[in-house]
This record gives structure tokens, sequence and C-alpha cells, in this order.
């Protein structure tokens, strides 16, 4: 019975509130009689006020108010009678001494009060509103009609799930210092619903002619956890150049000024962790020509020998693509990166003969569908 | 009454002929195995209605897809009735698919509303069901399709309820009937929202373009929010019509000079809000969502969707171009009104998209609340006002808001906005409808507030999430918000995020608390509430039964802006 307190006191509140609101009431010139009668309204506009089309106004069912405190309520503060049937109120002849020109009646960019003084909070809903069946549908058409229509509707307005498949870059790789031309392929798909999605993502590179070097395939649950962040965790095997199996752990999202943020740790099948980073943004220089600058940083907490790594940042790739969208889903791109090992990893490759950094050309295409 | 005849014979005259045009199709017209859906529209009246739900092809311009046709037509038929009749409308669905019929604005039985899961089953492939109800209101109201996202595929139509007393006041009336036509299957289109990339948006801001000064831009980079974000789909796929006929179909409705013609303005789209106009000629606003309203001349209104305005104008002799103008800016549906047969009016060319400003993050704008499209800084000092608010300070959201991934913006101070005319009309040079204009012709009920409630709209744009205070519908399916019967509630909307949101509440009819004094506050059945702003109605909950509530964007609601509103007690021995 305590949520019956607050309808209670609203109801004693209204009572000195309403006489103000009924002065505002700015009907005149009321002729007929009480039953059906013709006011004018402040504008002289012709109102026709008549008894009956109050009556739905009564509540099927008696209001759940204790009958003690019936004695003071006021009908017409409750709003169960129209206004020409309350009484002029003292206060209705102030409102008449009131200087109406002084008054902004336009309301234009006129800051309101909103709150009805005596309202109750939106938690003290009444009781009678929890009346009846769950869903009121249910009395007219049968529980058994309605159930997979309600589960159909759910399922349609928010319960969506939807799925994508994004090649984020497929390009070749031209070293502009001479030896063989490359190739790389990066994309990804998920599908899902707004917070949980199964994300798959693949990327590697070979030599044309010369086989793959590098490759990888992961799965990941991705879970949102903010509003533009996912946690993703899952498996990744990569095929090339050996075989090895890693769990991933990673974040996924947009950071603020527009940036995209794919970052990851990685624990392999021999105990070794390593990590990646990339970021990327798009700096539209027309509606369909987008600049977009890249850089990718690979870490190694431990050497790996076999990889040819070091400990710490093994490898640093900062690029830039400019494509242009012939469709929002096709996009070739030319571009250029510099693609650097570091560190040991770069100490690594010179003792093996190898140049550790070079620039690189690149053609590609950004497609999704 | 001589004048009803000849307003009715007018209506179907013009469509008529275009129907009649077009029925005899050539072959290469014709698409996939389906008939091909006349453009346009007749007209039923009576007691006894037959509607029937059907796949069709549909073309307008140069572009041509699938649509659902009702009775062979997109738009379905105009729907006219008289007030105090009852109706019986037969809907027969020859899809493959449930469908169903929502009268959109009609005070009725709740379990004739039409919202299947709500207030019935549906209508399953081959069925006819029937709903049957007394008509209880005059006024300009629409129909559509409350299943999945058939509306945006031509499942919709006009719906006119001839007023008990004659009105004097025009001497004929057009129905405009404003939505969109797209090749794509609305699914498709929901997805694309869905995966992001901007897909339909080709007016963003770019290096070139557009005034914002450096700060600014950073400002947004920085929120993660994209400041040409005024349309979620637009003209990239739209092609916008009236009547079902798309700008190139030359549509013309057609006038005496002298004669003082009522419009009846609906917006059936998915998504658009339009600008409407008639360069040169005013518009006298009569009503807006089928509710009588005093008289308010104006030059151009924006309309939301789902809303109606009725207005009367008076155009003089020659032919003026009705401007159906999208709110991005990315495309008009153009009609024709002329008094002379055969001439085509030229319409004004499209103005430039609005960049939001302050005020539509919810901001207080310390310069000048609301007017002019920058008014967010080029004070150039790089002292931002804004760069200091949190835009997700969730700490001011209340207890019953859920925070989640699902809410990616909370307004710092969100004011009231009632006076706004809507994105890119504030800074127009000539008169421009707002909400504040609107005053109930007749005086409404005396009642006092006895419950106050806010519901926060929250949205996260990146991710495409809708909902009412961050919960999708699919968690508050068995958790309405409740109304007792004949409670006086005092309802606040605020828009937590950067697109308005027109909300529509079946069933009622609510005040809008808009500054006009307590008894004329204009009765509307679906509210804009602007972008970071606030928007207030008084409801009376007069018609018990579980309602559905819901932001009118077909794809919002879609993604979860939804509710159900039950207002009981539920009448006993009903139905049953």
């Amino acid at each position: 019975m305590i949520r019956l307190l607050p309808v209670l006191a609203a109801a004693l509140v209204a009572v000195p509130v309403a006489a103000q609101d009924v002065a505002e009431d700015e009907l005149t010139n009321c002729v007929g009689p009480e039953e059906r009668q013709v006011c004018k309204d402040a504008d002289g506009n012709e109102v026709i006020v008549a008894q009956e089309t109050r009556a739905y106004v009564e509540p099927p069912r008696s209001r759940p108010i204790p009958s003690e405190p019936m004695a003071p309520m006021d009908h017409c503060a409750m709003g169960h009678l129209p206004p020409e049937q309350c009484p002029l109120r003292d206060e209705h002849a102030d409102h008449a001494a009131m200087d109406h020109s002084a008054m902004d009646h336009s309301g234009h960019a006129m800051p309101q009060d909103k709150s009805a003084p005596g309202a109750v909070p939106e938690t003290a809903v009444p009781q009678r509103a929890f009346d009846g069946p769950r869903h009121a549908a249910d009395a007219i058409w049968g529980a058994d009609a309605m159930a997979p229509a309600r589960t159909a509707l759910a399922r349609e307005n928010g319960g969506m799930q939807v799925g994508m498949v994004m090649l984020e870059r497929l390009e070749a790789r031209i070293p502009t210092e001479g030896g063989s031309e490359g190739y790389l392929w990066d994309a990804q798909a998920f599908y899902g619903g707004d917070i949980n999605r199964l994300v798959i993502k693949t990327e590697g590179e070979g030599e044309f002619g010369g086989g793959i070097e590098d490759a990888e395939i992961q799965a990941l649950y991705s879970r949102a956890i903010g509003p533009f962040f996912d946690l993703q965790a899952g498996v990744r095997f990569d095929p090339e150049p050996d075989t090895r199996s890693h769990a991933v752990i990673g974040v996924q999202g947009l950071a603020p000024y527009m940036f995209e943020l794919d970052a990851a740790l990685f624990l392999s099948d021999r105990g070794d962790i390593t990590a990646r980073i990339e970021a990327e943004y798009d700096q539209r220089i027309t509606q369909r020509l987008i600049l977009q600058p890249r850089i990718e940083a690979e870490l190694s907490a431990q050497s790996i020998p076999e990889r040819g790594l070091g400990a710490g940042f093994t490898k640093v790739e900062p690029g830039l693509r400019l494509r242009y969208e012939i469709e929002r889903e096709f996009a070739p791109y030319i571009g250029i990166e510099y693609e650097a090992k570091t560190g040991e990893t770069a100490d690594i490759a010179r003792a093996a003969g190898e140049d550790p950094d070079g620039i690189k050309l690149l053609i590609g295409l950004r497609a999704w569908f | 009454m001589p004048l009803i005849p000849s307003r009715r014979g007018f209506i179907t005259s013009t469509v008529g002929l275009a129907a009649a045009a077009a029925l005899p199709m050539p072959a290469w017209a014709r698409g996939g195995s389906f008939d091909h859906a006349r453009n346009g529209f007749g007209e039923l009246s009576g007691e006894d209605i037959n509607l029937s739900i059907g796949n069709a092809h549909f073309m307008t311009g140069g572009r041509s897809g699938h649509a659902f046709a009702v009775n062979g037509t997109v738009p379905g038929p105009l729907l006219r009735l008289k007030e105090g009749q009852n109706v019986r409308l037969h809907v027969t669905n020859n899809l493959d698919e449930d469908s169903s019929i929502h009268w959109h604005g009609l005070l009725l039985p709740f379990q004739f509303d039409g919202v299947p899961g709500v207030s019935f089953p549906g209508i399953k492939p081959g069925e006819t069901f029937t709903y049957e109800f007394p008509i209880r209101q005059n006024g300009t109201y629409w129909w559509h399709s409350h299943s999945g996202l058939q509306e945006q595929a031509g499942h919709y139509g006009p719906i006119i309820i001839e007023s008990a007393d004659p009105d004097p006041r025009y001497d004929r009336d057009y129905v405009v009937l404003l939505s969109e036509f797209t090749p794509i299957h609305p699914h498709e289109i929901m997805r694309k929202l869905k995966v992001g990339e901007h897909f339909f948006q080709r007016q963003m801001q770019t290096m070139r373009e557009g005034e914002m000064p450096g700060s600014e831009r950073r400002m947004w980079g920085q929120m993660r929010m994209n400041p040409r974000d005024i349309a979620d789909v637009t003209g990239a796929t739209y092609t916008y019509l009236i009547n079902g006929h798309g700008p190139a179909d030359n549509l013309q409705l057609e006038f005496r000079p002298g004669e003082r013609v009522r419009l009846r303005v609906i917006n059936g789209s998915a998504m658009t809000f339009f600008n409407v106009r008639i360069p040169g000629v005013p518009m006298t606003v009569i009503q807006a969502d089928g509710q009588d309203v005093a008289e308010v001349e104006v030059d151009e209104f924006q309309i939301g969707v789902a809303e109606t305005y009725d207005v009367i104008v008076a155009p003089s002799d020659g032919s003026h171009a009705i401007v159906a103008e999208a709110m991005d800016r990315s495309g008009m549906g153009v009609a024709s009104l002329t008094s002379h047969k055969g001439h085509i009016a030229t319409p004004p060319p499209l103005r430039k998209i609005p960049t939001l400003t302050m005020a539509d993050m919810g901001m207080m704008d310390h310069a000048a609340m609301g007017h002019g499209g920058h008014d967010m800084g080029g004070d150039g000092g790089g002292d931002m006002g804004g760069m200091q608010h949190n835009m997700r300070d969730t700490s001011l959201l209340p207890d019953d808001v859920k925070v989640g991934p699902g809410i990616d913006m909370v307004a710092p101070s969100p004011m009231d906005r009632m006076d706004f005319p809507g994105l890119g009309l504030d800074d127009v040079p000539h008169r421009v409808l707002r909400y504040t204009d609107l005053k109930a012709k007749r005086m409404n009920p005396h009642r006092m507030v006895e419950r106050e409630m806010e519901i926060h709209l929250t949205g996260n744009m990146e991710r495409y999430m809708w909902s009412f205070d961050g919960r999708k519908f699919t968690s508050v399916t068995d958790d309405p918000i409740r109304f007792g019967y004949d409670e006086r509630v005092r309802v606040k909307l605020v828009n937590q995020t950067m697109m308005a949101h027109p909300i529509h509440l079946h069933g009622h009819f609510f005040e809008l608390v808009n500054g006009a004094d307590h008894m004329h506050q204009p009765l509307k059945h679906t509210v804009v509430v602007q972008p970071g702003g606030t928007a207030t109605f008084d409801l009376t909950a007069n018609e018990p039964g579980d309602w559905a509530f819901h932001c009118h964007m077909l794809y919002h609601m879609h993604a979860g802006m939804m509710q159900v509103v039950t207002v009981r007690p539920f009448p006993e021995g009903e139905g049953a």
C-alpha cells in the first residue's frame, strides 16, 4: 500500500495548485444550459462545452484512494469536472487584473519550467496500472496466438543479427629499391548482434611466384565493452612460415579523433608473447576520394629465432593510401608504405644479409559486402 | 453540400488519369513475374472496405524494384471515411510473409490497432483479417504496415475522415502523401546502416568543403561524431515521392484560379523529414496530426516522419511547385499545383545541407541559442566553450537509464526545443512553422498533471543502436510503460542523440507542452524531439489496452527504439 501514498499526497497537493490553473482558462461569454454551453475562448473561437463529452473521463473502476480524504478532494482540481462547472475562485479576479499586454504569449524561445507542482514522480505508478493480464492482447486473441507474434516483434525490433565481410587491403607491393614484387591481404568478417559477435580475421603476404611467406587466421568472440570499443578473444592459427597456434586477446574500435584502432596480444603454443597494434584514419578529400594514413607496429616479449624476431619492437610500417570509392563498397587505391624491421630484429636481418627496411609502392583494392 | 462531390471527383481525377495511362505497361517496363504497381492511389469508402496486400514491381524516374502494393497501387488506396460511421476493413495478405495494417492516428479498440505482437497476432499469408471499429474523429491520417520493414516498400496509404460538420474554408482538397522509393531491399538498407561506413552519406564534410573551423572539426572528431549526420538514408538511394510519383513523373494537382485548396500533407516516409513549401504561396495551417489548430500562416514547415499537417492555400493563376525537400537536401519530392493543365512548375534548386551545431549536441550555446548555422565558436581563439563539456557524462542520466555500449552521447544540458523549426530552417528568410505556433482550436478538458516521467532517447550512431532509456525493445518486452486508466501524466522526452526523433504513441492524442495556455495545448500523435533537446507532452491515458510507442524512423524502431505502453485496468469482458 506504500504505492498509494504518493497518489494521496498528489491529490492533496493538487488542490491549491489547481486553483491557479483554473484561473488560466480563458473561457468567456458562455451561453446556454449547463449541459451544453457555447463559450468563447481567448481568440474568440466558439467552443461548445457539452457535459456528455466529459463522461468518458470517469475511470471504469473506482480510484484506489482511501475514502477518508475524499471529503477535501476537489473534483475541479482533479479535472473530473469541466472548468465551467467549477466555481470561480479568488485567483481568477487577480488574473483579470494582470497585465496581459505585458505577457508574451507567443512562447517563442521562452524557457519554461516544465515541472508540474504536486505531481508524483515517475516511479509512483498507480496500482490500477498493474491490473489484468500481462499482455492485453492475450485476453482477446489467446496467449497461444500472440506468443509467436510477440517473439517475432522482439526479434524484428532490436534483435537482428547482421554480418559483413571487409577486405581492408588486397594489394600488390612493389619495392622501390628493386627486389621481387609481393602481395598482401588483410580481411575480416563478422556476424552477430549489437553486443556479441563472431569475428574472423585473416592476413598474410607473399611474393609473386614465390609462394606465401606469412599467413594467419583468427577466430574471435567479440563483445562490445563501450560505445566505441569491442573486446575480442579467441584463437589464431598460422599455416606459414611455420605452423603455430596462438591464444588472442585484443581490443578493436574507434578512438577519439576518429582513429580506427586494432590492438591484440598473442600467446603462442610455444609460450611466446607477441603483440600487434594498427591504427588508421580516413581523411575525406572529396566525397569519394579518401586519404588514409595507417600505421602498424609489432612487438615481441622475447626473441623468437626461428621467425627471425628479437625482443622489443620488431616491425614498424607507416603508410599512406589514397582510395577512390567508385562505390562505397568498392574502392581501388594507390599508396606508399615504409616497412622497417627494428631493434634486435633489424640486427638479425642485417646479419642474414637482408635489408631491414624499404619503401614499397602499393596498388590495391578495398572492398566490402 | 455541393462541394463534396467536386472535391472527391477531383482528387481521383488526376491520379486516376495517371493510373489509367500506366495500365497498359509495355513488356520492357515489367519486372520479374510481379504485376507493375500503379503509381498513385484510388479511393475507397463505405462501411465495408476490402484491401489486399500483394507483391509488385514499382518504377519511378530511372529507379525500379520490388514493392508491396495494396489493391495494386503504391501508395495504397485512400480511405475516405466519415466521422460517426462504423467501418469494417477486410485485409487480405497475399504475400508469403506475415503482414498487418496499423491505422495511424485513429482512436480505436487496441486489438484493432494492427501491431503484430502487441495488439493482435498479425495476418498470416493467405489470410483475411477484419478490423472493425467506429470512427470517432475527423481529420487527415494514414495507414501502414507494422510488420518488419514492409512500410518502406510501399505498404502505406492515406486516410481522410470527413467531419460531421462541413468546413467552408476551402473549395477542394488534395492529399499530398510524402514518401520514398528505394530499389534496395529494406533489410539490406538496415544491414548497411548497421555495418557503418556511412553508406548513404554523400554530403560528408571534406577537407576542401565546409566552413567549419579546424578547432570545431577536431571537437567533432574527438567526440567521434559526424556533424553531417542529418539523415541516415538519403537521396543516394531514395527517390522522394508525392502520392507515389517521383519528380520525373510531373504530378499535377489542378485548381481553378480563386479557389482555396486544402492540402493534406502526410509524411508517410520511412526515414525522411521533409521541408515543405510552395514558393510564393503562403500556407495557412489548420490541422496538425488531424486535430484542428488555430490558423497560422507560414511560408514553410518541416514535417517529421508520420506527422500530418493540413494547410489551406489560395494560389494565384499559374503553376506553383509543391516542394518537399528532404531535410538533408539530398533530394526532393515535387508536384505542380496548376491552374493550366499540362503546365509543370519549375522547382527551386536544392539548398545546401545544414551542419549540426552545439545546440544539437545538447549544449548550452553561450553565444546565440539555436540561431544561425554556425553558432559554435568561430571566435578563433581556440577557447572552445564546448571543449570543456564531457559529451558522455553518464552521471547526468537518471538511475533508470541503462548505461552501456548503446549510449554514445549524453547531452550536457538538454533544453526544451519546441521553438526550433527544424534542422536547416532556423536561418531561412521567411516564416517557418514551429511547435510553439500550434494552439488547439477547441478547448481540451481541464486536467492536472498527476505524475511526471522522463523518457530518454538514446543511441549509438557508430553501431546504429537506438533505444529508450538505454534499453532496446528486446529487453523490455515484458516491462511496459504503465499508465493507470485516466491518469494524467506529463512525459518529458530527452533526446540524448544528435538525430531528431519523431516519437509516436499509438491510440492516443497527447497535448504538447509548448507554451500554449493550459487548455489549448495542441493535440498530436507524433512529436519530433529535436537533437540534444527535450520535448514534453501531457497525456490523459484514457484508451485502455496495450499500445506501441516508438520512434517512427523505421530503422530506428527496427534497431530497438520501441516500447509498449499499457493503460489499465483492462476493460472487463471485452472482446471475449
